[in-house]
C-alpha cells in the first residue's frame, strides 16, 4: 500500500526538483577565490527588466569589472522568495548584501537583525538597523522634470500616467509628474492609470498595452510608464499608434526609437556601484543615503535614440526648471511627506 | 459615443483572446476527467516558444505553431504523471507550473544570454487579428465536436461515466490522452497571444494568473463551450470597462479609489456565481484515476 503511494508520488517529486533547479540555475555564475563577495537579490522583475531590476544589474556588473569584486544575482519568483536568499547569502558569509526593491523590507529586517555581523544595503525602502545601509531616490523631482517635457510635447493638451501596482512610491512618480505638467501648461489635463495592486503588475505587459491604448484613444499623446516590465506594452502602443511614451528607471529610450520621448532615470546603477566601492575600503554606512537631482541621482535622458524626437527647446526649459528646483525656486511635492503629515 | 463602443468592444475581444484559448483547452480536458490546474504553465511556455520560433524565422504562424507544440510537449509531461502514472492531478499540475517558470529563463540564459524577456519581435512579424478569431471559432467548433460527433460522446463519457465507456470496448486512456494533449496546444496557443498579438516579446512570468481566471471562466461557464466563451467575454468586457473607468469622478464623491474599481470583474463574477448561473456541476469522474 506504501508502496503504491510512493510510486505515485516519485513523478511529482521529480517535477518539483526538475523546476526548482532550474529556477535556481538561473543565478549567474562567479569565478572562486575572489576576495570581495557582493551578494545582490534583485526584485520579482527580474534583471533583464529594461528597468529597475536592469539598473542594478547594471551596477554589480561595473563593480565586478572596475573594482575587481565578485558578484551573486539572485533572483526572486515571488516576494516569499527573498528571505531564504538573503538568509543563505548571510550565511555564506557574503561581504555586502544588496536588497532590490521595497517588497524585500520585511525581509532585510527580520534577516539583518538575525545576522548582525553581515551587512546589508536596501534600495527603495528604508530599514533603520544597525547594519541596514537604505538607499532612496528623489524620484518626484525627475517626475517633475518628464512631466513638463510630456505637457510641453504634447500636441492634444492630454498626457498619461501609467502606474505598476498602486504603492506610494508609484503615487509619489504620479504627483510630481502631475505637478510637473500643470507646471508647464496649467491646462494640460492627465489620465492617470494603474496595471493592479499586486505583484503581478509589474508583470503584464499586454495589460499595460491594453491600458496605454485606452489613454491614447481618449485623447493622450504622450505616456509616462512608471510600471516596470510591463512599460514595455506601453511602448508597443506608442508604436502602433504612432504617439509617444516615457520609459522609467534605466534609460530606455533605445528600446523603441522614434517612439520613447526620453527616461527618467532613477540611477540605481550609480547607487549599487558606490556602495560596492565604499564597501570594498571598509565603509559600511547606516541609516540612509539620498540621491537626487544635485548628484545626478535622479534624472531624464537625453542620447541618439530619442534627438529627433526630443525638441531642443524643451530640453532648455526641462533643465531651466531642473535649475530652479535645485536653487529651491521650484518646490515639487512629494507623495512620502504629504502621506506623512495627513 | 459609436466609437467608444467600437474602441471598448476591440478592447473586450483582444483581452479575452488568451482567456478563451486557454478555457477551451481546459474544457477538453476537465471534460474527458483530467482536472487542469496546469494552464498557467501552459500558457507560460507557450508564450515562450512562440517568441522564440517567430525571433528566429520571423513568421508569427510558425510561432504559433511552436507555442503549441511547447503546450503539448508539458501536456505529455503532465500526461504521463497523471494518467499511466495515476499521481494526484492537483499536485502534479502545481509541479508542472513551478517547471514551466523555470524553464523560459533556463533556456533564454542560453539562447539570448538573459533570464527575464525575450528580445523585442518587430511589428510586421506580430499577429493582427488571427488568434482574436481562432479564439472566437473555437468554443463553437468545440460545441459541434461535443454535441453532434461521435468523438465528443466519448470524451463526455470519459468524464461522466469511465466504466461504461471501458465496458463499449473504447480505450478511457487514450480518449483522456487525446483530450489532454489538444488541451495542451490551445493553452499553448493561448500563450502565444500573449507573446506575438498582444504583446511584443516574452517576458516573466506574462501569464499573469490567466490560466486561473481561465479556469474560474469555464466553472462559470459549466463546463460548456457556449457558455464558458461568454463567461471569457464576460470577464473581458469588466476588465476593460474597468480600465476606462479608472480615475472617474463620481459627482458628490469624488474620485474612486483605484482599488475599488479594479475588483469590480471578481465582485462581478462572485455575484453571477452565487446568484444567477445556478449549480455549476463537474463532470463526475472528474480527477478520478481510472
Amino acid at each position: 500500500m506504501l508502496c503504491r503511494h510512493l510510486s505515485r508520488l516519485v513523478p511529482i517529486l521529480v517535477l518539483v526538483v526538475l523546476g526548482a533547479g532550474l529556477v535556481g540555475a538561473v543565478a549567474t555564475p562567479s569565478a572562486l577565490a575572489a576576495p570581495f563577495r557582493v551578494g545582490i537579490v534583485l526584485d520579482k522583475g527580474g534583471k533583464d527588466d529594461k528597468s529597475f531590476n536592469a539598473a542594478a544589474f547594471k551596477g554589480a556588473q561595473e563593480a565586478e569589472k572596475k573594482l575587481g569584486v565578485t558578484t551573486k544575482i539572485l533572483e526572486g519568483r515571488d516576494d516569499n522568495s527573498a528571505e531564504p536568499m538573503l538568509r543563505s547569502l548571510a550565511d555564506k558569509k557574503f561581504d555586502l548584501i544588496i536588497a532590490i526593491g521595497f517588497s524585500q523590507a520585511d525581509a532585510v529586517k527580520k534577516v539583518a537583525a538575525q545576522y548582525p555581523g553581515s551587512h546589508f544595503v536596501l534600495a527603495d525602502a528604508e530599514v533603520k538597523a544597525p547594519n541596514v545601509e537604505s538607499l532612496m531616490f528623489e524620484e518626484h523631482q525627475a517626475a517633475f522634470l518628464v512631466g513638463m517635457i510630456a505637457a510641453l510635447s504634447s500636441k492634444t493638451g492630454k498626457v498619461g500616467f501609467i502606474g505598476g501596482m498602486d504603492i506610494p512610491l508609484i503615487r509619489r512618480f504620479q504627483m510630481g509628474y502631475e505637478a510637473g505638467v500643470k507646471h508647464a501648461n496649467a491646462k494640460t489635463q492627465v489620465i492617470v492609470n494603474y496595471v493592479g495592486v499586486t505583484g503581478e503588475a509589474w508583470n503584464n505587459p499586454p495589460k499595460g498595452k491594453e491600458l496605454a491604448l485606452a489613454q491614447y484613444a481618449g485623447g493622450a499623446d504622450v505616456i509616462f510608464a512608471a510600471a516596470g516590465a510591463t512599460g514595455s506594452g506601453v511602448f508597443d502602443a506608442a508604436e502602433e499608434k504612432k504617439k509617444l511614451a516615457i520609459g522609467c528607471d534605466s534609460n530606455q529610450n533605445w528600446v523603441k526609437p522614434g517612439f520613447v520621448l526620453t527616461s527618467l532615470l532613477k540611477r540605481l546603477d550609480l547607487a549599487v556601484f558606490k556602495t560596492i566601492a565604499d564597501a570594498k575600503q571598509g565603509i559600511y554606512k547606516t541609516g540612509t543615503t539620498r540621491y537626487g537631482l544635485s548628484d545626478q541621482g535622479v534624472d531624464f535622458a537625453v542620447d541618439e535614440f530619442n534627438a529627433k524626437i526630443l525638441s531642443k527647446d524643451v530640453i532648455a526649459k526641462a533643465n531651466a526648471a531642473k535649475a530652479a528646483i535645485l536653487a529651491g525656486k521650484v518646490q515639487v511635492p512629494d507623495y512620502y511627506k504629504l502621506a506623512h503629515t495627513k | 459615443m459609436g466609437e467608444h463602443l467600437l474602441d471598448l468592444a476591440a478592447a473586450t475581444l483582444r483581452l479575452a483572446t488568451p482567456l478563451l484559448l486557454a478555457a477551451m483547452g481546459g474544457l477538453l480536458s476537465e471534460r474527458s476527467g483530467v482536472i487542469n490546474l496546469a494552464l498557467e504553465g501552459k500558457m507560460l511556455v507557450g508564450a515562450f516558444a512562440a517568441a522564440v520560433v517567430t525571433l528566429a524565422t520571423g513568421s508569427p504562424w510558425l510561432g504559433l505553431a511552436g507555442g503549441s507544440l511547447a503546450g503539448i510537449l508539458l501536456a505529455a509531461l503532465y500526461g504521463v504523471a497523471v494518467l499511466p502514472l495515476k499521481a494526484n492531478q492537483i499536485v502534479a499540475a502545481t509541479g508542472i507550473n513551478m517547471l514551466a517558470a523555470g524553464i523560459p529563463p533556463f533556456v533564454a540564459k542560453i539562447l539570448y544570454d538573459v533570464t527575464g524577456s525575450t528580445p523585442s519581435i518587430e511589428l510586421a512579424h506580430r499577429f493582427v487579428v488571427f488568434p482574436m478569431g481562432l479564439a472566437l471559432v473555437a468554443p463553437v467548433a468545440l460545441w459541434w465536436v461535443l454535441g453532434k460527433t461521435r468523438a465528443g460522446l466519448r470524451l463526455n463519457f470519459a468524464g461522466e461515466h469511465p466504466e461504461a465507456l471501458a465496458a463499449a470496448g473504447v480505450s478511457v486512456a487514450r480518449v483522456r490522452w487525446t483530450a489532454l494533449l489538444a488541451a495542451g496546444a490551445l493553452a499553448g496557443s493561448g500563450g502565444a497571444s500573449l507573446s506575438i498579438f498582444l504583446s511584443s516579446a516574452y517576458s516573466r512570468n506574462m501569464s499573469s494568473g490567466r490560466g486561473f481566471m481561465a479556469l474560474a471562466a469555464l466553472i462559470l461557464g459549466k463546463w460548456r463551450p457556449l457558455p464558458t466563451l461568454f463567461a471569457c467575454l464576460f470577464f473581458a468586457v469588466a476588465d476593460a470597462v474597468q480600465i476606462r473607468l479608472q480615475g472617474l469622478e463620481i459627482a458628490g464623491l469624488g474620485k474612486v479609489p483605484v482599488q475599488f474599481i479594479q475588483i469590480l470583474p471578481y465582485v462581478l463574477t462572485i455575484i453571477v456565481l452565487a446568484g444567477f448561473v445556478g449549480k455549476s456541476r463537474a463532470p463526475k469522474a472528474l480527477g478520478e484515476p481510472l
